[in-house]
């Protein structure tokens, strides 16, 4: 049974890992998605916003794919209480993500309806930037759950205020880190704009943060007695310090590594104040934990394998492929 | 209407949508893969423009099966989460291992492929159209362990409702995985190399880069053949396998209604499940006992062996079965005439021949689905074969009313999704290879 307990231990790690890989690489794109209009002001600059993610968009998704499969693999009831009992919410992220995945392709090839692909790509990046914060307060201040796992609550139940300000903690943090990946990745007005942007983004997301940590305080008292909480909570104040200062100074990759490490600081958070649940129940002799929510330890065994051989492979060739589309984008480069 | 019977028709509608990329995918990669290797060994610069020239189309067919593909990972979760709960231990696995070892990698290098030609040197670029064509078989090998499971579960035992796990390797190698596999993947090497054929065909019709044209051709048409051929062979050894694990499966594929010897083959007919008989019906005798034992006097289970609430329905997968054996042969056919038009170094200039395969390049997309509709359909009433009721396996807490709902958006967006994708890509196969070549070194268009 120790193995068994160990090994779901290292699961709730490594889903957190990969969502935490999705908020970092995926994160930028969906900023940059929701900060296009914003940002770029002709065509040449829309261009040059839409390649600096071209590439590298739908490796970066696969994050949350592989995230939700190992979830599912890992803590079906999670997997399985999350996604009926959350079904129109999440409805809303699947059609988001949907027309997201076509949005590009189709917009480079399809001139003729190119505002309507704009549009999608806008709206697609949009929502999910803003509800997954919504989704993920939810499973941490508690929603009603029956005896048989299932999920108890309706739609509305989802829009209280601790998960709200979560989702709007979740949409600046992704803004930001949009909006640092365009200053890196592109030069002239288009960076200008896109380190103005980052300063708001960043004293945004600090109130945002402060608001979430009172949402907390009101919501989940418990929390606050957690020593981790307390030491990820500084890392996020010391990312977003490090990346305003970063930003004042022009150091534009630095700004971006501050950005990264704000996410993993939050997801760090997260984890300390939400573990051993996965999603905790309003009664909380019902909430689904690593233990009652977990699969077989010889399916966690064969994952973790699984994990441990493939994991590496895919963190080399990603930084492969970030080197193979390093430095400033072109507009005369190959591809959209 | 139920919520089950909705849930069912959205994964059909969906996971029945999805299935048009990841085949074209297949045999798409296995082409380009050719053709950059002709580029790089022979130093052929026609095979790197004609290459070029159907990557872009890739993109925009992987680009789809991406996004139609997020979906499925939803709908198990979201209609079928009393099937997630129960069989989550086994399910959940080849899922995630798909996005480990397959999607990452086909992801990133098609990435690689698409955009980044002058950044990368030749070996490397090849290198990428190789592991995008592996990346995207792997991928097929994990979602075939899952569906395969479904239809021949091994390695499990039933504890307190749910299966657990014992066997890891039993349970990916279940009895019909392998089979299941070569029969998908040819089927995915004929749809894709008949769409590049097609495409070829159309441009010499046109008298557009005949040079390059004629290379595709070539290159297309021979995976076709080869392709073609090879499925009739994996059709028989699955024929046999379903024969032996889901015996009422194939006895509603030959709508054999009574268990006997010299089992008659149904070329036609019309089963007429109310009466358990077959209007019209032109048998040849002892030709199914023939095609499963190889010999006419093996004895085959009929429908009247299962229980009448545990059999299938007869008429979908019986229709499926057959129409997809009929397009097979026809491949054949045009495999056949297409080989020797090629011994003969007359391929491009049957001007009959060119328009079939231009006509032809939707029917193996209608083989797919067929196959898949008579597998999927054959499988009922079970989700998972003798363990799972696909009555039992729906969301308990997800109305009718919003499955309905989300159904109806599926079917707006899809809808959207497939006009925008099919006039983007005649739009890209217009432009010919010369045009596809010269953005791709002045960059972008």
């Amino acid at each position: 049974m120790e193995a068994w307990d160990l090994l779901r231990n290292v699961w709730f790690l490594l889903v957190g890992v990969l969502l935490a890989g999705y908020s970092v690489l995926d994160g930028f794109d969906l900023g940059v998605g929701v900060l296009f209009p914003f940002l770029a002001k002709n065509e040449d600059e829309k261009r040059t916003l839409i390649r600096t993610i071209g590439p590298v968009w739908d490796g970066n998704e696969v994050w949350l794919l592989t995230g939700g499969g190992a979830l599912f693999a890992a803590f079906p009831q999670a997997y399985a209480t999350v996604f009926s009992g959350f079904y129109l919410a999440l409805m809303v992220v699947l059609f988001s993500l949907i027309l997201r995945a076509v949005s590009l392709e189709f917009r480079a090839h399809d001139p003729a309806r190119k505002g309507l692909w704009e549009g999608a790509f806008v709206a697609g990046s949009f929502l999910p930037a803003l509800l997954f914060g919504v989704a993920l307060g939810n499973v941490i201040v508690g929603v009603p759950l029956d005896a048989g796992m299932e999920y108890a609550g309706n739609f509305f139940t989802l829009l209280r205020p601790l998960p709200l300000v979560f989702g709007l903690l979740g949409l600046s943090a992704f803004l930001l880190h949009g909006s640092t990946w365009t200053a890196l990745k592109t030069d002239g007005p288009l960076q200008e704009r896109a380190r103005k942007a980052a300063k708001t983004l960043a004293a945004v997301t600090g109130c945002a943060y402060f608001l979430s940590f009172l949402a907390v305080w009101v919501y989940l008292p418990g929390a606050l007695r957690k020593v981790p909480a307390w030491i990820f909570a500084a890392l996020v104040w010391l990312s977003l310090g490090l990346a305003l200062a970063a930003l004042k100074k022009k150091k534009d990759g630095r700004a971006f590594l501050f950005s990264s490490t704000l996410f993993l600081s939050l997801w760090g958070t997260v984890g300390a104040i939400h573990y051993p649940n996965l999603v905790r129940a309003a009664d909380p002799a019902l909430s689904l934990t690593v233990t009652n929510a977990s699969s077989s330890a010889l399916t966690l065994k064969v994952m973790l394998i699984i994990a441990l051989v493939g994991m590496p492979l895919v963190a080399w060739y990603t930084i492969y492929a970030y080197r193979v589309f390093k430095g400033k984008v072109g507009l005369d480069d190959g591809g959209y | 209407m139920s919520a089950v019977f909705l849930a069912r028709l959205q994964f059909g509608l969906t996971a029945g949508f999805h299935f048009l990329f990841p085949p074209t995918t297949l045999g798409l990669t296995l082409v380009i893969l050719i053709l950059e290797s002709l580029y790089l060994w022979r130093k052929n610069e026609a095979a790197k423009e004609v290459s070029s020239y159907l990557v872009k189309i890739l993109g925009v067919v992987f680009v789809m099966g991406v996004a139609t593909g997020i979906s499925l990972e939803f709908a198990f979760g979201n209609n079928w989460s009393a099937y997630s709960r129960t069989v989550g231990d086994i399910f959940g696995a080849p899922l995630a291992a798909e996005g480990v070892f397959a999607f990452f990698l086909e992801s990133v290098f098609l990435g690689i492929l698409v955009f980044g030609r002058r950044r990368v040197s030749p070996k490397m670029y090849w290198l990428s159209a190789f592991l995008v064509f592996f990346a995207s078989h792997l991928s097929g090998v994990w979602i075939i362990i899952a569906n395969s499971w479904m239809q021949t579960p091994a390695g499990f035992r039933m504890e307190a409702g749910r299966a657990v796990l014992t066997d890891f390797f039993q349970a990916a190698l279940n009895p019909s995985t392998v089979v299941r596999f070569v029969h998908t993947v040819l089927g995915g090497w004929i749809t894709g190399s008949l769409a590049a054929a097609g495409i070829a065909a159309w441009l010499i019709l046109k008298n557009r880069s005949r040079a390059k044209a004629v290379l595709l051709l070539k290159t297309a048409l021979t995976v076709f053949a080869v392709a073609s051929l090879l499925q009739l062979g994996s059709g028989h050894a699955h024929s046999i396998q379903v024969t032996k694990t889901q015996p009422e499966k194939m006895a509603a594929f030959e709508a054999l209604w009574e268990t006997r010897t010299a089992a008659p083959f149904t070329v036609f007919g019309i089963p007429d499940e109310k009466n358990e008989k077959t209007r019209l019906a032109v048998r040849v005798p002892g030709m199914l006992s023939f095609l499963v034992g190889f010999n006419t006097e093996t004895r085959v289970q009929g429908l009247n062996d299962f229980p009448k609430d545990e059999r299938p329905p007869v008429l979908l997968p019986f229709a499926g079965y057959h129409l997809m054996i009929l397009l097979g042969l026809l491949f054949i056919l045009m495999a056949v005439w297409g080989g020797v038009l090629l011994a003969r170094k007359r391929a491009p200039d049957s001007r009959l021949f060119l328009k079939l395969l231009l006509f032809a390049i939707p029917l193996p997309y209608l083989a797919n689905e067929l196959g898949w509709i008579a597998a999927e359909v054959g499988r009922q009433p079970w989700a998972v074969y003798r363990v799972l009721r696909t009555a039992d396996a729906v969301s308990k807490v997800v109305p009718a009313g919003n499955v309905l709902f989300s159904l109806i958006l599926f079917t707006v967006i899809y809808s959207l999704i497939a006009a925008a994708g099919v006039s983007i890509i005649l739009r890209l196969v217009r432009k010919g290879p010369d045009d596809a070549a010269a953005t791709d070194s002045q960059g972008g268009h």
